[in-house]
């Protein structure tokens, strides 16, 4: 027999109600919206291309970031040096500002008036108005997710594993490829897919930056705004489908991970 | 070989206080004392994990006090293990060499050393499915593959049941015998005699006594040395009966029975030994008639030093001392049982 605990079925109600908060608009989204629709909207070529675009954008900004970041969270996870808490905070600034104004900030930053800008078209690269600008947009407003996240990674490896390298002649960039980041890696990969994803869905920067190419989430406000509810709601459907897939095809991934590295190496006392 | 010269240390609170030692080529050096007296943070210093506030390390006549840990070719196996657990057994053991020889010569290298410290079957094992003695003798494997100048082991006894004990035991003292230099850290003190030539002791970062295990023990420095177990009664030994021990001044001390024979060390507390002014008839199946050459007086007691066939401290109160009527110069019967004896092997007492 059960007893029933009046505590944990508030606790219970309680949580639901969240749950349902965040489950109930995206259902009632999923059929609120005929079939037909998806369907056509998904054969639309200026649909895909915009979730393409957005997909490309935000791996390769993730990816080309993840290069920079890494030894950044390295650094911090290892190493003290004066103003590392004001670091710290810099770090996350991009969490908290208005996107909008992220958006405002980077545009100033590589519009054509600016020295970055000219030496950047100088090169050959645009930011406004191309997929680069977007990339810079979503990077800028997702990156905190990698570095906080790679930089716990690498916290979490004892540093006796790296001393022990050392001690068997291993020089520093050996001990990092081989030792740290394998066993920071679950983490790693988590952080690049929050980054990933939060790039994605970024709106507010990407918006200012660059109207045109079009991404998929400046898509659906543009349907909303020009066509109204009926018509966005598919181009919202499929996007919220893909991203879904993404995101859970990259925490397979991380599962799959997970279960080859051992999170503790203190040797367990067994005998 | 390799040489300590005034090692200073500090780490937040903890101080490593002018810690100077030699240790020879090929010597079995054993390092002893109490847990947070700084005996980790002396192998950490000479293995570079810390850097030195001053002092001079010296390692085959090179001055490594500055060296990267990479550099210093000293050989160190933590008393966790520290095992990678992302690689198998066998890229564990051929970290050090796998860039360094033709993949060939890394596997047999592997293998051979694999087959010595016995790990061969566990080559292609996870380290999470290791129990705590195979881990060990991996990290001691990963270890000795790249041929350090100088083994240093931290606690190597921790995780170990009292049967694995013996075969590391017995594994350390071969390769010592092949002549590897061996510095070994320990908190417990038979297994410290039972393996060192060499023996030091260690309080609160300090080195306060070094010598051969006799040494130490039965001319202790400080009374923390003397207390350390409260050994006051120590004696070179050789078996000639699985329960009878002679002493290397000729002295037969009855013990409790033994495995096998052998020869060790002799070892009884002072409180255990009973004296009197006159033979008793009693069980004890040790008793010597001597002569009282010291008697040196403490809050809690005295302890009466008597010369006989071997030279005993006995700890008697103060009461008793009154009773007995012990003065310098007393014939004096000192008497203690076998089973009040403790007997640790070792290969070769000094």
């Amino acid at each position: 027999m059960t007893r029933t605990d009046p505590f944990a079925l508030v606790l219970t109600f309680l949580g639901g109600l969240v749950l349902l908060f965040i489950i109930a608009p995206l259902l009632s989204m999923f059929f609120g919206t005929p079939l037909n629709d998806v369907f056509a909207t998904a054969g639309e070529k200026e649909v895909l291309d915009s979730i393409w675009l957005t997909l490309v954008a935000s791996f390769g900004g993730t990816l080309f970031f993840a290069f920079l970041v890494i030894p950044l969270a390295y650094i911090l996870a290892r190493k003290d040096f004066p103003g590392k808490r004001i670091v710290n905070g810099i770090i996350d600034i991009p969490i908290v500002i208005p996107h909008t104004a992220a958006g405002i900030a980077v545009l100033g930053f590589v519009s054509r008036d600016t020295a970055i800008g000219q030496v950047a078209s100088s090169l050959g690269f645009e930011f406004v108005g191309h997929p680069t600008g977007i990339a810079l947009a979503m990077a800028f407003v997702s990156v905190p997710f990698l570095i906080n996240a790679a930089r716990d990674g690498f916290s979490a490896v004892p540093v006796r594993l790296e001393q022990a390298a050392y001690n068997l002649g291993a020089n520093p960039f050996r001990v990092f490829f081989t030792i740290s980041i394998p066993l920071a890696w679950r983490h790693i990969l988590s952080g690049f897919i929050m980054m990933f994803a939060r790039g994605l869905s970024e709106f507010g920067a990407v918006v200012i930056i660059a109207y045109h190419p079009i991404t998929a989430p400046v898509m659906i406000y543009e349907r909303f705004t020009s066509f109204g509810l009926k018509y966005a709601k598919p181009v919202a459907v499929i996007f919220i489908l893909v991203c879904l897939v993404f995101f859970l095809l990259l925490r397979m991934l991380t599962r799959a991970k997970k279960e080859t590295v051992v999170k503790n190496t203190s040797v367990k006392n067994i005998q | 070989m390799l040489e300590l010269e005034n090692i200073n240390v500090h780490l937040g609170d903890f101080a490593l206080k002018d810690v100077s030692l030699f240790v020879e080529k090929g010597e079995y050096y054993v390092i002893l004392g109490l847990s947070g007296a700084g005996k980790s943070i002396m192998l950490e210093a000479i293995a570079g994990m810390h850097q030195t506030d001053s002092g001079r390390i010296i390692l085959d006549k090179n001055d490594i006090t500055n060296k990267k840990i990479q550099h210093r070719d000293v050989g160190y196996v933590f008393q966790d293990h520290a095992v990678f657990p992302h690689l198998k057994v066998h890229q564990n053991i051929a970290y050090s060499i796998k860039n360094k020889f033709p993949k060939e010569e890394v596997k047999r290298k592997v293998e051979e050393i694999a087959e010595k410290v016995n790990v061969s079957h566990l080559l292609h094992r996870d380290p999470k499915t290791l129990s705590g003695g195979e881990s060990q003798r991996v990290a001691l494997a990963r270890t000795l593959v790249r041929d350090p100048k100088i083994l240093m082991l931290d606690e190597p006894f921790a995780s170990l049941d009292v049967q694995l004990r013996d075969d590391l035991r017995a594994l350390l003292r071969n390769l010592n015998r092949e002549g590897q230099t061996i510095i070994h850290v320990t908190h417990d003190y038979e297994e410290a005699i039972s393996l060192a030539q060499k023996l030091a002791i260690f309080q609160n970062g300090k080195l306060i006594q070094q010598g051969t295990p006799k040494e130490v023990f039965a001319n202790p420095a400080s009374q923390f040395v003397a207390r350390f177990r409260g050994i006051r009664n120590f004696f070179t030994s050789e078996l000639k009966e699985v329960d009878v021990a002679i002493t290397d001044t000729n002295a037969k001390v009855k013990i409790l029975p033994q495995e096998e024979l052998s020869k060790g060390y002799v070892m009884l507390k002072s409180q255990d030994i009973i004296l009197s002014k006159e033979e008793d008839g009693t069980s004890m199946a040790n008793h010597y008639k001597g002569v009282v050459t010291d008697i040196v007086p403490s809050f809690k007691g005295n302890e009466v030093v008597v010369d006989a066939d071997l030279r005993l401290t006995a700890f008697i109160t103060h009461q008793s001392l009154k009773n007995l009527e012990l003065k310098l110069g007393d014939e004096v019967w000192a008497a203690f049982k076998a089973s009040a004896v403790n007997f640790i092997k070792s290969e070769n007492p000094i």
